[in-house]
């Protein structure tokens, strides 16, 4: 019975791996990217882990496969962020085809300084619109 | 009997994975484009290592996923504080 689970979870991980791996090329800029690695591959790598612990059924087996699953829960999005932020700092391209970018406008690139109320946020196609708050 | 049928597929699966990580390491456009693949690859190789324990029954190659992930995190960290100091 722990066998078929096993290698149900085992399939399930190595789906969303290779998910993971396919949006990581085919998707058009990098926070799409990102947003593929982080969730997908950090799934398919939590099942295969939790296949593992039971396929050796074992104790000291399953505490380190989940000591491996919450250290990849807790870093992915730790790592994303950092590397998002980094990208959006440098001006990495975002998809010509992107609705709303909120920070645009609301940043200034050089000093990292954020302004929460600017006198005249920018709309994607050029027009000046009143602030929200 | 289905464990062993399920860990082959899983380490072709993991292998196709791999190199399409690499052709976006190989392709992209911009520096975070690399490092986002290179993370993705290292969760690819966390994956691999835990079914290549479970191949040769050997329960200690979990210790080897635990650092693996560890250095993992360190390297995205530290490339993306490069890529933050360094400006575009």
């Amino acid at each position: 019975m722990s066998d078929i689970i096993s290698g149900v979870l085992l399939l399930a991980g190595a789906t969303f791996m290779l998910l993971a791996a396919v949006g990581v090329v085919r998707m058009p800029d990098l926070f799409t990217r990102m947003q593929t690695t982080t969730k997908s591959a950090t799934l398919g790598a939590g099942s295969m882990l939790l296949a593992a612990a039971l396929y050796f059924g074992d104790l000291g087996v399953t505490t380190r496969a989940l000591a491996v699953i919450s250290f990849l829960f807790l870093t992915a999005p730790v790592a994303a962020h950092m590397i998002g932020r980094a990208a959006y700092f440098v001006g990495v391209p975002l998809w010509k085809e992107t609705i709303v970018d909120e920070l645009r406008g609301h940043y200034d690139r050089r000093t990292h300084d954020l302004i929460s109320n600017p006198t005249m946020p920018i709309t994607r196609d050029g027009n000046t619109t009143e602030s929200s708050n | 009997m289905m464990v062993t049928i399920a860990v082959i597929i899983a380490l072709a699966m993991l292998s196709v994975a791999l190199l399409l990580a690499l052709v976006r390491l190989a392709r992209g456009p911009s520096l975070p484009d690399r490092v986002v693949a290179l993370d993705l690859m290292g969760t690819l190789a966390v994956g691999m290592i835990t079914v290549y324990a479970m191949t040769t029954q050997q329960p200690v190659f979990l210790d080897v996923a635990i650092v693996l992930a560890l250095i993992s995190f360190l390297g995205t960290v530290a490339f993306a504080r490069y890529v933050e100091k360094r400006g575009s």
